[in-house]
């Protein structure tokens, strides 16, 4: 599925996007940065609740499809600004983190390749 | 990577301790760099993961240091050296949710007690070298073959 398509969906709010034809393969929610780094797959949509900018290298060094900072949470200016510099697609949404990756599964999106 | 010349290509970054605004721009240049090369995608993705987390561990910790890779076709060395704390008890440091970072720095979601294990986990080769009050040394080699 395409970022653009869940963006419709979702009606989550573009902070960047550089890239919203970007192919989403699958998610990752959590706000522990060394745990994404471990886990989070290239071309995965991470959920999280960090707003600030050190989750554009993260996303960036792990070729993410884009990050969707939930629960309402506004990102800081420098982290938008970063996200458009590095080409990383930066979303914003109000709905809870657990509410979030419900509806995203409910829309093909799924955490585990083989699930 | 036919063409890359058989001495290494040897990237060295300054870091400086809480620069939370740059963190991760010495790993982020490491892993364009290597893509460039043509690395295989698995290699690049160890080693942007133990870069990254060697950076992070002298910018949560230390008061600065550097990062150094020395990149081979076959082998990817990453060290880093810093002034700082040092670490206590190193067998301690790599148990997995063990940190010492602060409060400020947990709730930007750092300081899980991953970093360390991360790299172990990711690299060929680990070394760990500390003494309390001065420094740390760590080196980490990723087999390219």
């Amino acid at each position: 599925m395409k970022l653009a398509d869940l963006v419709r969906e979702l009606e989550l709010e573009v902070l960047a996007g550089p890239d919203l034809e970007r192919e989403v393969t699958g998610g990752y929610a959590s706000d522990l940065l060394s745990l994404v780094m471990a886990r989070a797959k290239a071309g995965q949509l991470w959920i999280t609740l960090q707003g600030h900018q050190n989750i554009v290298a993260v996303a960036v060094l792990l070729e993410l499809a884009g990050v969707i900072v939930a629960g309402g949470i506004e990102p800081d200016q420098e982290t938008r600004k970063k996200a458009e510099e590095e080409g990383i697609n930066l979303l914003a949404s109000s709905l809870p983190v657990f509410e979030l990756a419900g509806r995203l599964y409910q829309l093909g999106v799924r955490g585990i390749d083989h699930a | 990577m036919g063409d890359m010349a058989e001495q290494a290509i040897i990237l060295e970054f300054s870091l400086q301790g809480q620069d939370f605004i740059r963190a991760g721009e010495a790993s982020t240049e490491i892993k364009q760099r290597l893509k460039k090369l043509g690395f295989r995608p698995d290699v690049v993705r160890r080693v942007a993961i133990v870069a990254y987390e060697a950076e992070m561990n002298v910018i949560i910790h230390a008061r600065k240091g550097s990062l150094r890779i020395e990149i081979t076709p076959r082998r990817i060395l990453i060290r880093t050296l810093d002034e700082g704390p040092g670490i206590t008890d190193i067998e301690q440091a790599m148990q997995e949710g063990y940190s010492t970072a602060s409060d400020m720095i947990r709730e930007l979601g750092f300081g899980a007690g991953m970093g360390l294990p991360n790299i172990r986990r990711f690299a060929d080769e680990f070394k760990l070298q500390s003494r309390v009050g001065e420094g740390t040394l760590l080196e980490a080699t990723i087999h390219a073959d």
